[in-house]
């Protein structure tokens, strides 16, 4: 078996590949809804149906899709400069302390100086947490997978205290949580009775903003040229590690940012259970876009209809809703190959 | 201070750090392997997970305690294959294919166990293994009851490290893992087959990772929890750098780890209000980093890491 390069990648082809993995991912998994005694045409129909089938459920889907399109942004910009930040959940939970530090009642302003206020925040804190591991890598060569991976266990234990301990709201009879963020603090609804809120629109924007950036400015070409080839990069000139500290903060950036989202826009106040792990959920939603910005909106809208419809599909038929994140798993995977087929072709000889 | 040490001389100080150490040098081990023959396997946590699950419901299901760590081992190994299949034979980025495969592997476990057991509340338990004591030394007061009572996954992670040393520094077939992790062109030239090689140690080493967590469900405690690798295998990742891919030194570094780990616990119980149980708990995420920035600068990491091979391609 050989693997020859394509000359010409059109652009169906680019489109189609991670759509046929998908569909592919969905047809592996189907062999264990049918291990649970249930029809897989029932089960996939639920699913749909419980992320789309109504205006509630679309409202629900487009929510959690807010989030994962923050988190998948920040890993598709820092994997496009080959830094390999799997931090995000860490990075989420510290954009969310910061907003919890400033947005219980320390500032009282207007609403339009708060909000913003609460994102820059949360924003330069999970970027300046992504910063300890690149450093490390840029300056001492501490590899960054192992210590940002590492770092989600530690920052989560700080939540642990903080909720459990010094910022433990005494009026929440004894749960522990931090006290609300006030309501100047507070993102709007979109949709009457429904808990799509304004950060669904910072996302969008976000994503555009990233996708100018990525394509249009010097910085963005800086860090395609670092993740293309480091050794070329440096040659002609582009400053590697300035560009890759750069790609840091603007990663940490965005993972902060989904963190105040989700406390800002969805739960009010800071829990241990702000994230079930969007931030590793974020590097499925890069991949399944080949990295762009644009096609993690749309990723990032897949992987929340497939976890919200495998919740209602759970709770219909005796099939455990871990099969959402199985699915995203093998999807992960499939991509992969499809990339691969996408760039190459095989030789049988 | 006299007293602060005191805990030196209790033997529970010695069997606790042992069965700390253990789940630590198998996964440490398996890494090893793998990495010396050029693939990262970031699968190891969720490789771990699924030891852990498939060990224990083996048993649950009513097998044996022996029969759950092969099983476990064989579903490490059937993760391995499938990493090598992407990591190695079509060639896939090694960083992206482990952490599809640590998601699939854990997801899949907490699937399984969840449609196994839909409706328990609490975690089920078995009964684990029981300690073997080499007879004779186990007598010796303090000492023998630390070091000679211990689980007999902890013997067997004991013997492992000889194996595994034995092996990859004194057999042909343990030259070939190396060649084909530092120069897989040259190992071609040889006429070794670097795919079969590489995708044989990925397969080994998840098998090794998989029995380190089955120590969790079979030996460490009796049920199975989800989330209960809790960072061990990114823990072993660290102490692989730690240990520059030697495994006598990847032993020391796990044993070194667990003591302080044990150490840590004991501190805590003695004067726990002073400092939050929660920081306590960061200490062994804490050191693996720091470990990691000790050892980085002078680290020799295989020459052949992360790089594909295909052949004919230069």
């Amino acid at each position: 078996m050989r693997l020859e390069p394509r000359d010409h990648v059109s652009l169906a082809m680019a489109i189609a590949g991670p759509i046929l993995a998908v569909l592919a991912a969905m047809a592996i998994c189907s062999l264990l809804i049918l291990w649970s005694g249930s029809s897989i045409t029932e089960a996939y129909v639920l699913l749909f149906k419980g992320a789309l089938g109504s205006r509630f459920a679309i409202s629900e889907t487009l929510t959690r899709t807010t989030v994962l399109i923050l988190t998948g942004l920040a890993a598709a910009v820092a994997f496009r400069a080959k830094l390999w930040n799997i931090g995000g959940e860490g990075q989420l939970y510290m954009g969310a302390c910061a907003a919890t530090m400033l947005g219980t009642g320390f500032l009282e302003w207007s609403p339009y100086l708060l909000v913003p206020t609460l994102f820059l925040a949360g924003a330069l804190a999970g970027g300046l947490l992504l910063l300890v591991p690149t450093l490390l890598k840029t300056h001492l060569k501490v590899d960054e997978v192992v210590t940002t991976l590492l770092l989600n266990f530690i920052i989560l234990l700080l939540v642990n205290y903080l909720v459990f301990g010094p910022w433990k709201d005494p009026m929440a009879m004894g749960w522990p949580q931090a006290a609300p963020i006030i309501d100047q603090g507070l993102l709007p609804i979109l949709l009457a009775k429904t808990r799509l809120h304004a950060g669904f629109l910072v996302a969008l924007a976000s994503a555009f903003g990233i996708w100018v950036l990525m394509r249009f400015t010097v910085w963005g070409y800086e860090i395609r040229a670092v993740g293309a080839n480091p050794e070329a990069a440096r040659f002609a000139g582009v400053p590697v590690n300035r560009t890759i500290i750069r790609t840091a903060l603007i990663s940490g950036g965005l993972a902060g940012m989904a963190g105040v989202c989700e406390l800002i826009g969805l739960k009010g106040y800071l829990t241990l259970d702000l994230s079930p792990g969007f931030g590793y959920t974020g590097i499925v939603v890069a991949m399944l876009a080949g990295l762009h910005p644009l096609g993690v909106i749309l990723s990032a809208f897949f992987v929340a209809v497939v976890f919200n419809g495998a919740d209602s599909m759970s709770r219909a038929l005796s099939v455990s809703n871990y099969i959402a994140e199985v699915i995203t798993a093998v999807s992960l995977l499939t991509v992969l190959v499809s990339m691969l087929l996408t760039r190459y072709r095989i030789r049988w000889k | 201070m006299g007293d602060f040490f005191d805990f030196l001389f209790v033997a529970g100080f010695w069997a606790a750090t042992l069965r700390m150490a253990t789940p630590l040098i198998f996964g440490t081990l398996g890494e090893l392997v793998c990495e010396r023959s050029g693939v990262l396997n970031l699968g190891i946590e969720g490789i771990m997970t699924a030891g852990s699950m498939a060990g224990w419901m083996w048993v649950y299901q009513g097998g044996d305690l022996w029969g759950g760590v092969l099983f476990a081992a064989f579903v490490g190994g059937m993760f391995g294959l499938l990493h090598s299949l992407f990591s190695v034979y079509l060639g896939l980025s090694q960083h992206v294919t482990g952490l599809g495969i640590t998601m699939l592997a854990s997801s899949l476990s907490y699937f399984v166990f969840r449609m196994m057991l839909p409706n328990v509340t609490t975690p089920p338990k078995i009964v684990p293994f029981e300690s073997w004591s080499l007879p004779f030394f186990s007598e010796i007061p303090v000492l023998g009851e630390a070091l000679f009572v211990l689980s007999p996954l902890t013997w067997l992670a004991l013997l492992i490290v000889v194996v595994v040393g034995y092996g990859l520094f004194y057999t042909p077939l343990g030259l070939a893992v190396r060649m084909v992790g530092e120069n897989p062109m040259a190992a071609e030239a040889q006429g070794i087959n670097v795919h079969r090689v590489r995708s044989g140690a990925v397969i080994f080493g998840s098998a090794l990772m998989a029995v380190g967590g089955s120590f969790l469900t079979l030996s460490a405690f009796d049920a199975f929890y989800i989330g209960m690798t809790n960072g061990r295998g990114w823990i072993c990742i660290a102490l692989v750098v730690f240990a520059s891919w030697k495994p006598g030194k990847a032993l020391l570094g796990a044993l070194f780890f667990a003591a302080f780990d044990a150490m840590q616990m004991r501190v805590q119980q003695q004067a726990s209000a002073a400092i939050p149980y929660q920081f306590y708990l960061m200490a062994p995420y804490v050191m693996s980093i720091v470990a990691l920035i000790i050892m980085s600068r002078r680290a020799a990491y295989p020459k052949a890491l992360l790089v594909p091979f295909r052949r004919g391609e230069r």
